[in-house]
């Protein structure tokens, strides 16, 4: 994490400090107002001046969440946040990029700069906000919409089989994966600050109610609190009534539910295999119903931002740039 | 090297082409016998014609591999239409080049490839050396491998196959001999190239000095030519491709404007060789990111521009119409950013290797509703030095996108390139905004009264944070806004910016000077084949203007004036119109237009011809 501006008289901010005169326009009722404040209320945590964080979305509802960040930031086009937040993060390594953008925006349009900025493990933090519907076109059904399900679109039911959002990412070779819930602040809030501190790419999956298009579409965890599997690190994965409910990995090295006593898993989110966390990204809905909320996966590796500087440092290094002798470099002869 | 010890003739210019397989190296050949002209002091010009085919197979018409020479004494303007010697390494070679080759031209072929097997993948029937096919040239049958391998036997550690492919340097040594070039550099840059197997280093160099003994001994060659060195101006020169003096121009707009330079490209044929060019010099701060396709590439080059970077992103045609999105946000955002299109003939894949004029409808128009973008266009190898200067100096000043445009033909050609003097490139000055206003209200839309360009404040300067998109912003505060009113506005001020840069661009220069009553008015580039052609009308004595647009949007403020003036104006393009068509939607003048669409720079005596049509 960056120092604050190292006078040390910066005055210490608070969530009102984060907040724009625009008026928020997002549908009364939508997960996003619980988003956005949980994000104003975290950044002071951060301690970074303001002004070097950057907030660049796509299209879409969640797209519009810039304009209410007093920070930086560039409300763009569809899908391509990922690629313009590499382009600012690299070239700016003192600055704090988050990208925030919704299902279709990441995984449809956008899929290919999401999966490539993960791979890259590009120093951006990325809040996917899941609705499981298109929102800001009124109702079509999304790349993370269940099989059959009915929209304006669809009017049959959809013929598409779903992306797992957390799945994709740690196949991806994300360095970073996390799932919150809109409504549940604190632990939000935790994951918010676990993806801040992380090196590298961090991926933020948010279930994001939307009450006018896919009300209710996370009820199951949402509602039901007891169907939250928390990942805790180095804590066993248990979860209902009194973790009266575990999970474990099978033989096969797929998880699964199990009743009562036995020894569930010990969670471990710097596992150096993404085989385990990707196990646990299968307990869905559908599956168990029940799905695990928290960090699914924490692990290090060398942040492309600090590659390419290292590139720059060591070529500078051996020899500083100089125009006139780089033009003048090959077979040159002169006319007298 | 020996004496010459046979008579010499001196000559004015040569078309020298190296023809041969894929695999044969010509490029190479092509590349070393430019060098050594260029040492020479001749004036040059030169154009590689290779397959998109990494290696089509062997001996086969599509895996034929060109590259042509221009050199003279006196200063040229292109590689030239008709070569006056061929050097064709394979039938296939032979077959695909000599319809190029004017009746009495020499030819030199490697006889040991006239076998019954190449003759019959290269498609001849008959073997052309034996059936009159070659009546009326001066050919050389030269049995270049077997005397490659004999000069190459002794060495040790070499295989034969590996000993053949020093055939080229075979070939390199003879026509070095038969035009005088100097020898030596050629023999270091073997030295240098194969340095780490010296056994190769040398078979190269006996090939090579084989060649040049060959020429010296053979009656087969009665005649050596020399070609006297040219008067160009004095300075230091280099040779230089069009690619590379636009990897060298960004990286000079770098150095002026103090910002660093973001690179974002997406591999793609002819435009490739700027980013491996750039990846080359990060010691000037020049960050390269070969993305994961053409809209993430020109996504990061406009993320970095956000973030204060001079953002580029370089590519052809195909790969342009990609980026159309995002250069229409760079539009409403009005920040600088730079889109290099190296035009390849099309449409879809075309033929990547093949220059074409068509794309400029496609950066002035390809994009939605009104989002205007300046254009410019280089017109030589070394002119696109110049270009990319000139390009990021626009996008910096008026916080606009700006396409500047190139081909095929400038990003493989080369010529000697006069080195600037580079402190006298001006500096560059990107003008961010530092300070927050007196009453701390940062609107990032108001205008500079000249420029009309918004203030560009970057990402790390405290008091100005603020937000932009793609959603149409309210005039001054930049907030997003409907009123129509406002759009009806901000269209017209976005309009008015770009159209405002004539006023800070040189006027369009006419070269007239016998009061001709036809304007030729080219751009891009075709410079060299049109204003060769124009030189040939002249020569016999036809009266014709010849104006070159390196600025095609805005047009040069004079461009009416100049085009009004005559009586007749005769486009030439490799497009179907383009030009023509604004100039006469612009100025209401009725333009004709020479237009051939073949994936080949125009030779200039066809422009003669199409001018002369119309005088």
């Amino acid at each position: 994490m960056s120092e604050p501006n190292g006078n040390g008289t910066q005055p210490q901010l608070t969530a009102k400090d984060y907040k724009t005169d625009q008026e928020v326009r997002w549908c009364p009722g939508c997960g996003d107002y619980a988003i956005l404040a949980a994000l104003q209320g975290f950044m002071p945590e951060l301690e970074i001046p303001k002004e070097r964080i950057v907030f660049i979305s796509g299209i879409g509802c969640a797209a519009r969440f810039p304009y209410y960040m007093e920070t930086y930031g560039m409300h763009s086009i569809h899908g391509r946040a990922p690629a313009i937040a590499t382009g600012l993060s690299v070239s700016r390594p003192d600055l704090s990029v988050w990208v925030v953008t919704g299902d279709g925006d990441a995984l449809s349009i956008g899929g290919n700069h999401l999966i490539h900025a993960l791979r890259r493990n590009v120093n951006i933090k990325i809040l996917l906000f899941n609705n499981e519907i298109y929102g800001l076109t009124k109702g079509q059904y999304s790349p993370t919409s269940p099989r059959g399900k009915v929209t304006k679109s669809t009017p049959m039911g959809s013929l598409d089989w779903p992306f797992n959002p957390i799945s994709l990412a740690i196949g991806a070779e994300a360095s970073f994966v996390a799932r919150a819930i809109d409504t549940d602040r604190a632990q939000l809030t935790e994951v918010l600050r676990a993806a801040a501190a992380h090196k590298g790419s961090a991926f933020v999956e948010i279930f994001q109610n939307c009450n006018i298009f896919n009300d209710n579409a996370f009820d199951f965890v949402r509602e039901d609190k007891e169907n939250r599997i928390y990942l805790q690190h180095g804590e066993p994965v248990r979860f209902g009534p009194g973790g009266e409910r575990g999970v474990r990995l099978r033989g096969d090295g797929s998880a699964e539910v199990f009743e009562g006593d036995g020894d569930a898993l010990v969670w471990d989110a710097h596992h150096p295999e993404a085989s385990p966390a990707f196990a646990l990204s299968r307990l869905t809905r559908d599956t168990v119903g029940a799905t695990p909320i928290g960090v699914f996966r924490d692990v290090e590796r060398p942040v492309y931002d600090d590659l390419m500087d290292d590139q720059l440092r060591a070529a500078s290094e051996q020899k500083e740039g100089e125009l006139g002798a780089l033009l003048a470099g090959g077979d040159t002869w002169t006319i007298s | 090297m020996a004496k010459q010890a046979k008579p010499v003739e001196q000559v004015d210019s040569v078309i020298v082409r190296f023809a041969g397989d894929s695999g044969d190296g010509m490029q190479l050949t092509g590349g070393r016998f430019t060098s050594e002209t260029a040492v020479l002091g001749n004036d040059l010009s030169t154009l590689p014609d290779f397959p998109a085919e990494i290696r089509a197979p062997a001996g086969s018409l599509p895996g034929v591999s060109g590259f042509q020479v221009h050199f003279a004494d006196h200063d040229i303007l292109t590689p030239g239409d008709a070569p006056s010697v061929l050097v064709a390494m394979n039938p296939a070679a032979l077959k695909t080049n000599l319809h190029d080759l004017p009746r009495g031209a020499t030819l030199i072929v490697d006889q040991d490839t006239f076998t019954e097997r190449n003759l019959v993948k290269a498609g001849y029937d008959a073997n052309p050396l034996e059936d009159g096919t070659l009546d009326g040239y001066d050919v050389h049958t030269v049995p270049l491998t077997s005397m490659t391998l004999e000069a190459t036997k002794d060495v040790e550690g070499v295989t034969k196959r590996e000993a053949e492919r020093a055939k080229n340097m075979f070939a390199l040594g003879l026509m070095s001999w038969l035009y005088h070039r100097p020898t030596e550099q050629t023999v270091a840059f073997l030295e240098r190239k194969f340095a780490k197997r010296p056994e190769i280093a040398e078979t190269n160099k006996r090939a090579f000095h084989a060649g040049y003994a060959f020429g010296e001994t053979t009656e087969d060659f009665a005649v050596s030519y020399e070609v006297k060195p040219a008067k160009l101006r004095p300075g230091t020169y280099r040779n230089i491709t069009g690619n590379q003096a636009l990897a060298f121009g960004l990286i000079a707009a770098s150095v002026k404007s103090g910002l660093p330079l973001f690179l974002g490209a997406y591999p793609i044929t002819p435009a490739s060789s700027i980013l491996e060019e750039l990846a080359r010099h990060k010691n000037f701060g020049v960050r390269t990111f070969q993305a994961e396709d053409e809209i993430a590439a020109v996504g990061a080059a406009l993320g970095a521009s956000f973030g204060g970077s001079l953002g580029v992103s370089t590519s052809a045609g195909p790969g342009v119409v990609l980026k159309s999105e995002t250069v229409g946000l760079a539009v409403a955002l009005e920040l600088p950013l730079l889109i290099l299109d190296i035009q390849r003939a099309g449409p879809s894949t075309g033929m990547p290797t093949k220059p074409e004029q068509a794309d400029l409808l496609l950066v002035m128009f390809g994009r939605n509703s009104e989002s205007p973008v300046p254009v410019l266009a280089a017109s030589t190898p070394g002119q696109c030095f110049d270009a990319a200067v000139e390009a990021a100096r626009i996008a910096l000043k008026y916080r606009t996108p700006v396409y500047l445009l190139s081909d095929a033909y400038l990003a493989n050609g080369s010529e000697p390139w006069l080195l600037p003097d580079v402190e006298a490139i001006p500096d560059i000055d990107a003008g961010f905004t530092t300070e927050a206003p007196p009453d701390g209200d940062f609107h990032p839309y108001v205008r500079d009264d000249d420029t009309l360009a918004r203030p560009w404040a970057i990402p790390g300067t405290p008091g100005l944070e603020h937000r932009i998109g793609g959603l149409e912003k309210q005039d001054l505060s930049g907030n997003v806004s409907y009123d129509p009113e406002n759009h009806d506005l901000m269209t017209r001020l976005r309009a008015q910016k770009i159209a405002g840069i004539a006023s800070d661009i040189p006027e369009l220069e006419v070269d007239d000077p016998d009061g001709a009553e036809l304007l030729v008015l080219s751009w891009g580039g075709t410079y060299g084949p049109v204003a060769a052609g124009v030189r040939r009308v002249r020569g016999g004595g036809g009266k014709v203007a010849h104006a070159h647009l390196h600025y095609l949007n805005p047009f040069p403020r004079n461009t009416g004036e100049i085009v009004g003036a005559y009586d007749k104006v005769l486009i030439p393009e490799i497009n179907l119109g383009q030009l023509r068509k604004l100039i006469r939607a612009e100025f209401l003048v009725d333009a004709a237009g020479f237009n051939l669409v073949r994936g080949l720079p125009f030779r200039a005596s066809e422009v003669q011809e199409a001018i002369e049509a119309m005088l």
